[in-house]
């Protein structure tokens, strides 16, 4: 096992793990804060409903999911949550524009077969969206791939390449230059490592290299 | 020999107890009467329950342009109704259903129909909520319908009642809430007929209804469904002893017609897999086939004995006007093809919060039926839950005990409770 390869923590989600002991996960938690209080929230792939339940406590937000595992959207449900099964990629284009004051899609768009045609209709459906990314840039992925010759799996990345959900992978330039170009401006972003906040510029060298993920606040131009 | 089934024919398997009760011969005379003895179902003045004169100063009109007016509606309630009137659910009970929900069945003597989901400490708990359920207008158990006396003529309606629809339903029902003094309903729930009251609740009423659970149902009758539907009504008007609708005057009963439109209709209710776990190929109280067209087969003796008990409870005028009343209902086609705009008023989606199942094995109203209204409420960014249970027991899910089913309506009904400011369960005094 490569030194680097700290994929002990087995993955059940798109990216695997409970960021902090206390709490919701970390990258939720920033999506919480970019979340004006009591507005309303559809949240793309809500798992178990943890970020709703948390938006609904905290921040009073009237709050939506849709979950494509019906174990989840049954946890939402049974818990009170307004959570439907469905698809993204089949259900978002349902949605009247400007539905919502914000669309979250939280760790997810890598696993999708149409990234671009969801985060248009993100931001579409939304006046903002939220979206994190994992950086396929950040160095430790980098260097696995360069000293092992293999597909890199880390902690938040758990799978290998033949069992992955995670079909369209990105580097944060990778992902500024596509919202670039379907005129998608970024409001606000925070570039993070497992430490914590790295850069708020997703222009920035460092971004790309020691972003290990990156939470977007976007709005179409 | 049969060395085919010789599984079976060492050890016959009883399906169940209701069944094992019933000798082949009894099922044979009672599919075979000639003229069986002319019970009404039920005499509506010795029901237990609560009954109301609704359209007394004003007659209702209804969807095909006819009025019915003054009519009678029973109904049950359950729980206690709170100072702000605000806790009251109105539970709409499917074809053959009625507003027995808790009771003992006052004709089968059976146990109430939703004892699973309905109660104290149940998901829809009756310490907490105020619960209502009528029978349907054409229903015969109570509300006005088809075998009640017309005032005009003194006979029974038969056929002169007035065609009627799941809008006319639910307008009686309206007119009841009214009655009992409430503005706005906190939930309507119901499964296949009944969720399609409560859909059509939403939409005619989107105001009085604070929360809406349909189950198991659609925004219109498919064409398989009315395909079904016309076979039963075809089986009971094919019954001589229907008497072109005035049985109750002739003094006859088809109930060889309506045996057997409700033996073809529950085989919808059910799955293959439910049907071949119950049942497989298992004989009825014989070692080998009779070579005979006598109930051989298990599954055979089961529909039987389901045709038999059910003419005993219902009416099969009733049975025509109500599944008429299913086949006529398209919400879509009653917005201009549209079923997004049928949740959306001035303008603005529907404020009602949904909540809706689907079960896997369900064929008769499948989860792409259900799915179809969720993407119309989506369309109108509606606030809406949708839940598929998996299940192999088919439409008839609804009533029996699944208890994921029952765990998403009771945390749904939390949350409503929630939103709507009922405070939590009612103590004890």
């Amino acid at each position: 096992m490569s030194p680097l390869d700290d994929s002990s923590a087995a993955s059940v989600r798109t990216i695997s793990g409970n960021g902090n002991g206390n709490g919701i996960r970390f990258d939720l938690k920033l999506i919480a804060e970019m979340v004006e209080p009591g507005s309303r929230v559809l949240d793309v792939g809500c798992g178990d409903g943890t970020l709703l339940a948390f938006l609904n406590r905290e921040k009073g937000v009237d709050g939506r999911g849709i979950e494509l595992s019906m174990d989840g959207v049954h946890q939402c449900v049974a818990q009170g949550l307004s959570v439907i099964q469905g698809d993204a990629e089949t259900d978002l284009k349902d949605y009247p524009a400007d539905a919502f004051d914000y669309v979250v899609l939280s760790q997810t768009l890598q696993a999708m077969r149409q990234p671009r045609t969801v985060l248009e209709n993100l931001t579409r459906i939304g006046r903002r969206a939220i979206v994190s990314v994992p950086n396929f840039g950040y160095w430790r992925i980098r260097l696995q791939l360069l000293l092992t010759g293999r597909m890199p799996v880390t902690e938040k990345l758990g799978y290998q390449w033949w069992e992955t959900p995670n079909i369209h992978f990105c580097t944060i330039k990778d992902f500024v230059t596509l919202t670039e170009e379907m005129g998608i401006r970024i409001e606000r972003c925070m570039i993070v490592d497992r430490v914590g906040r790295v850069t708020g510029h997703a222009h920035s060298g460092f971004a790309n290299l020691l972003g290990e993920q990156g939470v977007f606040l976007l709005r179409r131009g | 020999m049969l060395p085919k089934i010789k599984e079976n024919v060492d050890t016959p398997k009883p399906c169940s107890v209701a069944i094992r009760s019933l000798c082949p011969e009894a099922l044979q005379t009672a599919m075979s009467a000639p003229k069986p003895a002319v019970v009404a179902p039920a005499d509506a003045g010795s029901l237990p329950g609560h009954r109301v004169t609704l359209g007394v100063d004003r007659p209702m009109r209804l969807d095909s342009g006819a009025e019915l007016g003054p009519f009678e509606v029973a109904y049950q309630t359950y729980g206690t109704l709170n100072a702000d009137r605000s806790n009251a659910i109105l539970i709409c009970h499917a074809l053959t259903g009625d507003h027995y929900v808790l009771d003992q069945h006052p004709v089968t003597g059976k146990s109430g129909w939703w004892e699973m989901l309905v109660g104290p400490g149940r998901p829809v708990d009756t310490d907490r909520y105020f619960v209502i359920c009528s029978n349907v207008i054409g229903g015969c158990m109570g509300s006005t319908g088809p075998k009640e006396i017309d005032p005009a003529t003194g006979k029974p309606y038969g056929l002169n009642f007035p065609v009627i629809t799941i809008g006319d339903m639910v307008r009686a029902q309206k007119l009841l809430v009214e009655h009992l003094g409430i503005e706005q309903l906190f939930c309507v729930i119901g499964g296949s007929m009944g969720g399609m009251q409560v859909l059509q609740w939403a939409v005619a009423y989107p105001e009085s209804v604070f929360a809406a659970v349909p189950i198991a149902t659609a925004a219109r009758h498919s064409a398989q469904n009315i395909a079904f539907h016309e076979v039963g009504r075809q089986a009971i008007m094919a019954d001589p002893d229907w008497a072109g609708g005035n049985y109750l005057l002739e003094g006859t009963r088809p109930h060889r017609g309506l045996a057997v439109a409700r033996m073809a209709a529950h085989i919808t209710y059910l799955s293959e897999p439910a049907l071949h776990r119950k049942f497989g190929r298992n004989l009825q109280n014989r070692q080998s086939f009779t070579y005979g067209f006598d109930a051989d087969f298990q599954v055979e003796s089961y529909l039987r004995h389901q045709g038999i008990t059910f003419v005993e409870r219902f009416d099969a005028n009733s049975y025509l006007y109500i599944t008429r009343a299913m086949d006529y209902f398209d919400l879509a086609g009653d917005h201009g093809g549209s079923l997004p705009n049928a949740f959306r008023k001035d303008g603005r989606g529907t404020p009602v919060r949904f909540c809706l199942a689907s079960f896997s094995s369900d064929w008769l109203f499948p989860t792409s039926e259900s799915r179809a209204i969720v993407h119309a409420l989506n369309a109108v960014a509606a606030n809406v839950s949708f839940v598929e249970i998996q299940t192999d027991k088919g439409h008839d899910a609804f009533l029996l005990d699944e208890p994921e089913f029952h765990q998403v309506v009771r945390g749904f009904l939390e949350g409503c409770a929630e939103h709507r400011g009922l405070t939590a369960r009612r103590r004890a005094p």
